[in-house]
């Protein structure tokens, strides 16, 4: 019993690391501009496709494969973002919802037009596959892995806001738009780069799932629901709150469909209205 | 422009805005059209009038009142099943059962309005979102009553009033679900051209006024709610009697964003415009689906994207625009 609970706390943790990288984006830029971008998952699904594709036509390492998702997709991300989102930071979150759904529905059909519906296969390393014994508990060693990267990444993340320019200028950019903008703050520059690096990580996030959650075209309506999860339970704009949110969502769902698979789902939307109508803000969100 | 400075009573103004145009007399003349000149497509036309009737409950919240709700299947779905598990247990009778299924939507949602009423922005979309999911979630985990994934069988549906029998071509369904569409139209008219009505639109363009103005601006967002769960359920329990079946799907957070994108596409906080995106839509869908889903994902999408950038006030909205400027 004690070893179920150990592997189940930990497949949940790896899970929720991917959930993580998957949407900490989104909830520093909604943070900041109040764009609701349904979106934010198809940027994971294109980073998937691109790791698995210059994986198996150009033959490169999965290690040399996670960082082009993670720049291929911060590049798109800037195409989009200055052609297409930047028109809708003023309009209701209505129209942000549906315009950015309606991006979901475009890029679930191109990802068909140009890969097809099957299931995309990732081949991992040798060194990444198998699990180690530990204390009578076998550990997979790519979720090992995967809690690793995103442990690193998250160190990053919390060094550069707290201590670098750049993330002076976002914290004061989410704690008041306005304010930053009447001091002189190049507001939109500062979210043009968070966005980027925000969609760049759900693009590595997208490269690490294809192993775990599988990838298709209908990754992004798949994530949709947990990315949201994480963000509003998480609080907006905030990198401790969707670590906190996404380690509990991960946990949540895996011991849920292990420990009582015909209603874990069901916990989990429980658990979730009634954390929102006890905080609206989130676990951590500050307005 | 006289109107404006003229000083004129405030009910005539209402009774005003509740006239009749020639072209509502038109439109609803043309909906009898499919019984002489597409007998074939009238299964079609009962999924459209039905979806058309889920749209405008939707509208009543979401284009009135300004509540952005991504889970009203969960109204929709309870109708249905309710409906359907009351005829599997014996009672088929459609309208006494469609009145209770839209009654039962409807008290559920006057219980769910209590929570909704407490948040806004993102964390409203979420509470409809995740109200909307654990619906879904607890139909499939009472395997016994709601049939689970394999979809609830055994519904017969009586003669309506014990004289009309649901016919294969759909004669029937489609005049049933036509009369109660525009039953229910009537009624969402009369509201929302009351002053409840205009209350609700005051609550939508600025809910921190309403209070200050001394309206009860819960109360009416509650019972705007409520009716619309009401009218979401009598639309769930139309589907569940025209094709004897339901199936998890009416409770699916598809159907809900599905509802919300028809709307838009038609115009919201206009019920003309809830009803011609819901025609677009399926349509559409029936056309392009038929040559390969993706051509429908594709359109769909573009389309949707189209409409938020260049027409924010969708279809309806863009064409009342270009006619104004004609005059």
């Amino acid at each position: 019993m004690i070893s179920q609970i150990v592997i189940v706390l930990f497949d949940g943790f790896a899970f929720g690391m991917l959930l993580f990288l998957l949407s900490v984006g989104l909830s520093v830029t909604l943070g900041m501009m109040n764009f609701i971008n349904l979106a934010h998952g198809a940027f994971g699904m294109f980073g998937g496709y691109v790791a698995v594709t210059v994986m198996r036509q150009l033959g490169l390492p999965f290690l040399a494969a996670l960082p082009l998702a993670f720049i291929a997709m911060a590049l798109l991300s800037v195409l989009i973002e200055r052609s297409l989102f930047r028109r809708l930071y003023k309009a209701g979150e209505l129209n942000q919802v549906l315009f950015t759904i309606g991006v979901v529905f475009v890029a679930a059909a191109a990802a068909t037009f140009i890969f097809g519906t099957v299931q995309q296969v990732i081949i991992l390393p040798d060194w990444l596959r198998g699990s180690v014994e530990f204390g009578g508990v076998r550990f997979g060693i790519y979720r090992a892995f995967i809690i690793l990267v995103a442990l690193i990444i998250t160190a990053l993340l919390v060094f550069g806001l707290e201590r670098t320019r750049l993330g002076a200028q976002i914290r004061a950019a989410v704690d008041n738009q306005r304010m930053a903008q009447g001091l002189g703050l190049d507001v939109e520059r500062v979210f043009a780069i968070t966005f980027a690096l925000g969609c760049g990580l759900a693009g590595l996030g997208g490269a690490l799932a294809v192993e775990i959650i599988g990838l298709s075209p209908s990754f992004g309506f798949q994530m949709l629901v947990y990315v949201l999860i994480v963000v509003s339970v998480g609080g907006l704009g905030s990198i401790t709150g969707s670590f906190v949110g996404a380690a509990l969502l991960g946990i949540g769902d895996v011991a849920g469909k292990y420990f009582w698979p015909e209603i874990g789902s069901f916990l989990i939307y429980l658990l979730l209205v009634a954390i929102l109508l006890v905080r609206p803000l989130g676990l951590f969100g500050k307005r | 422009m006289t109107d404006s400075i003229a000083p004129i009573e405030s009910r005539d103004w209402l009774r005003r805005r509740s006239r009749w145009s020639p072209f509502e007399i038109l439109f609803w003349l043309a909906a009898l059209l499919p019984f002489i000149l597409f007998p074939t497509y009238l299964p079609l036309a009962s999924q459209i009038a039905i979806a058309a009737l889920f749209a405008i409950s939707v509208d009543l919240i979401l284009g009135y009142a300004g509540i952005v709700t991504l889970g009203h299947a969960m109204f929709f779905g309870l109708g249905a099943y309710f409906a359907g598990i009351i005829s599997v247990r014996g009672w088929g009778e459609p309208v006494s059962g469609l009145l209770m299924a839209g009654l039962f939507a409807g008290i559920i949602g006057y219980i769910v309005s209590f929570l909704i009423t407490r948040v806004q922005h993102l964390a409203l979309l979420m509470v409809t979102l995740g109200l909307g999911l654990l619906t879904y979630e607890l139909a499939n985990a009472l395997h016994d009553l709601t049939g689970g994934t394999d979809g609830l069988r055994g519904i017969r549906t009586w003669p309506i009033f014990g004289q009309f029998k649901f016919d294969l071509w759909g004669y029937t369904g489609y005049a049933y679900t036509l009369a109660l569409l525009f039953l229910c139209f009537l009624l969402s008219r009369r509201l929302v051209n009351s002053s409840f009505g205009l209350a609700l639109r005051g609550i939508r363009e600025n809910v921190k006024r309403m209070p200050a103005i001394g309206a009860d601006h819960k109360g009416h967002l509650r019972l705007v709610y409520a009716i619309s769960a009401a009218i979401a359920g009598l639309a769930g329990g139309l589907m569940a009697q025209t094709t004897n079946t339901v199936a998890l799907d009416s409770l699916s957070f598809e159907r809900s964003a599905d509802v919300v994108v028809m709307l838009i596409l038609g115009g919201t906080g206009r019920l003309y415009g809830a009803i011609l995106g819901t025609i677009i839509f399926l349509v559409a869908r029936d056309q392009l689906a038929g040559i390969n889903p993706q051509y429908w994902y594709f359109g769909i999408g573009l389309l949707l994207m189209v409409v938020v950038l260049f027409m924010p006030t969708g279809i309806l909205g863009f064409l009342a625009r270009i006619v104004d400027r004609r005059k």
